[in-house]
């Protein structure tokens, strides 16, 4: 199956929610060890839910899309239900078959953001 | 240029797949029938472990495996097949270097050298070990263009170990390490040399009495043979006083409960059951590369980089980054490249639509991508089964990459 579909294709050459947000509560930065990739997020979040979010890194088309469509579904959503969501939400979303050696990319921005959100002590600004 | 169409024929998977466009032979080369038909023949004829059986198949098994290591010792001009050491891989061979050799050499203070154009089995071990050590791990910088520079500044009378690689898998470049070997054992006589061969022997001439180094690795799989099955070359009298790296069956003279000893050289080092079959098979891929001649394998290599690069620039221009030497006899059958700001996964996975197999990532080097301020590349290698028609399928594929995702 080709998975540069054009949904895919319009998220990566124009991607929702891309760059840093100024007043970012919580940041992240994580790493894709198979290509060397790094993505950044930012979120704001206000009375348990997310009010602002954005990613940042020069990824592949799947980490790009995936990041950009998931930043635009998580908007004004509840944290308790964002901490909920799988892999499998992910593959549904982008709407494509990913071969194993894609899977990561696809999951990446998922995993910041849980990295983002699941972690209650987690320090303004930490990056791993 | 090889005869190529004749030479896919004796690959079977050329057969099977018939539009295969494979261009990732630095990961994993192709085999031939004949290493194959080789693998086979040991486990229906004389499937028997080797070294201890009294029986005639445990014996045949037994020649067949030692008369691998002959052949091995001939291919690299080495002076005994004693010197010769089966391992699981290069890397194996290389932390089997950096255990037994660093752990007895290396103390507190001391260096230990190599380059930023290592793949991770040949710097890793290293850096660990100096870690552990608390020696020095210093590194040879490259120049933009992926060669080497000068060691003076780097390997001084401290360096004990200086590891190498012979060919980037990365940039491509040969290094010239006859000439590093000699200008490093002139500023510390008594340096220990290592070379990571893994990208040369399947590629250029290689003599170990010639080069002058200590110790030498590669991997059969590069070379057209099995897949598990490593050689450590290393000088006779530096492999006596190596301590064993692994401990158990097949390297034992006699065992006490107060003490042991061990075989010499180089059984001394093979413990465990090895891979027979690879090691039988593997002699079969060394004839295939000695009947075509290394030389002219190169020379079919550095032709397919000239084409390689003409075609690329024409197609591409400026859009198209190859890494490492611009001049192709300076490199091996690499051509590591970006192309616009098109991630390396992305041209890969469309590549692959069309059956053509390149390598995108790291490739096992990131200080090597560190370096030159790169993340991802993309690599298509070439070995004696590809041509011009490889490269011609490469461009329409990166045409299609382009009109995609641009």
């Amino acid at each position: 199956m080709n998975i540069y579909q054009e949904q895919i294709l319009d998220h990566y050459k124009r991607p929702q929610n891309y760059g840093h947000l100024k007043k970012a509560d919580r940041q992240i930065v994580l790493n894709n060890p198979l290509c060397g990739d790094k993505i950044s997020m930012d979120i704001i979040i206000k009375k348990g839910k997310i009010q602002d979010v954005s990613f940042f890194g020069e990824t592949c088309a799947i980490s790009t899309a995936s990041a950009s469509m998931l930043t635009q579904y998580v908007k004004g959503k509840k944290i308790t239900d964002l901490k909920k969501l799988s892999s499998s939400f992910i593959f549904k979303l982008l709407g494509i078959d990913l071969s194993p050696s894609r899977v990561k990319c696809a999951v990446l921005p998922l995993e910041a953001l849980h990295k983002l959100i699941i972690n209650q002590n987690f320090v303004a600004k930490e990056k791993t | 240029m090889l005869n190529t169409k004749q030479i896919k024929k004796d690959f079977p998977i050329f057969k099977n797949k018939p539009n295969l466009v494979y261009l990732d032979s630095t990961a994993t080369a192709l085999k031939p029938q004949s290493v194959i038909d080789k693998t086979i023949e040991y486990y229906s004829q004389y499937c028997a472990n080797v070294t201890r059986g009294l029986y005639d198949i445990s014996q045949k098994a037994t020649s067949e495996f030692e008369e691998t290591r002959e052949v091995v010792a001939k291919f690299i001009n080495a002076p005994s097949n004693s010197e010769i050491i089966f391992t699981r891989s290069t890397t194996e061979a290389l932390n089997l270097l950096a255990y037994s050799l660093g752990r007895q050499l290396i103390t507190s203070g001391d260096e230990v050298v190599t380059s930023i154009m290592e793949h991770h089995s040949n710097f890793v071990p290293w850096q660990q070990l100096a870690f552990e050590k608390k020696a020095k791990f210093n590194i040879i910088d490259i120049t933009d263009e992926g060669h080497l520079i000068e060691l003076d500044n780097v390997v001084t009378k401290k360096t004990k170990i200086l590891s190498l690689t012979y060919v980037s898998n990365v940039l491509g470049t040969i290094n010239p390490i006859k000439e590093i070997i000699k200008a490093a054992r002139i500023i510390n006589p008594k340096i220990v040399i290592i070379i990571d061969a893994a990208q040369a022997v399947p590629h250029i001439p290689v003599d170990v009495q010639d080069l002058g180094a200590d110790f030498l690795a590669f991997s059969s799989h590069k070379m057209l043979g099995p897949t598990g099955v490593g050689v450590l070359w290393g000088k006779r009298k530096l492999l006596d006083n190596l301590h064993p790296f692994n401990y158990g069956g097949e390297m034992i003279e006699e065992v006490y409960i107060e003490r042991s000893t061990f075989k010499l050289p180089p059984h001394k080092f093979e413990a465990g059951t090895p891979d027979i079959a690879g090691v039988i098979a593997f002699k079969e891929a060394i004839k295939y590369l000695s009947q075509i001649g290394m030389k002219k394998v190169q020379e079919h290599e550095i032709s397919m980089t000239k084409y390689t690069l003409k075609r690329l620039n024409q197609e591409f221009g400026g859009e198209i980054k190859v890494l490492g030497p611009k001049n192709a006899s300076d490199k091996d059958g690499v051509i590591t490249f970006t192309l616009n700001k098109i991630h390396a996964h992305d041209i890969a996975e469309i590549l692959n639509n069309h059956y053509i197999c390149i390598r995108a990532g790291h490739h096992c080097a990131i200080p090597l991508h560190f370096r030159l301020q790169l993340k991802a590349t993309s690599r298509a290698s070439f070995y004696i089964y590809n041509d011009e028609d490889d490269v011609e399928k490469l461009i329409e594929g990166l045409k299609k990459v382009k009109k995609i995702l641009s």
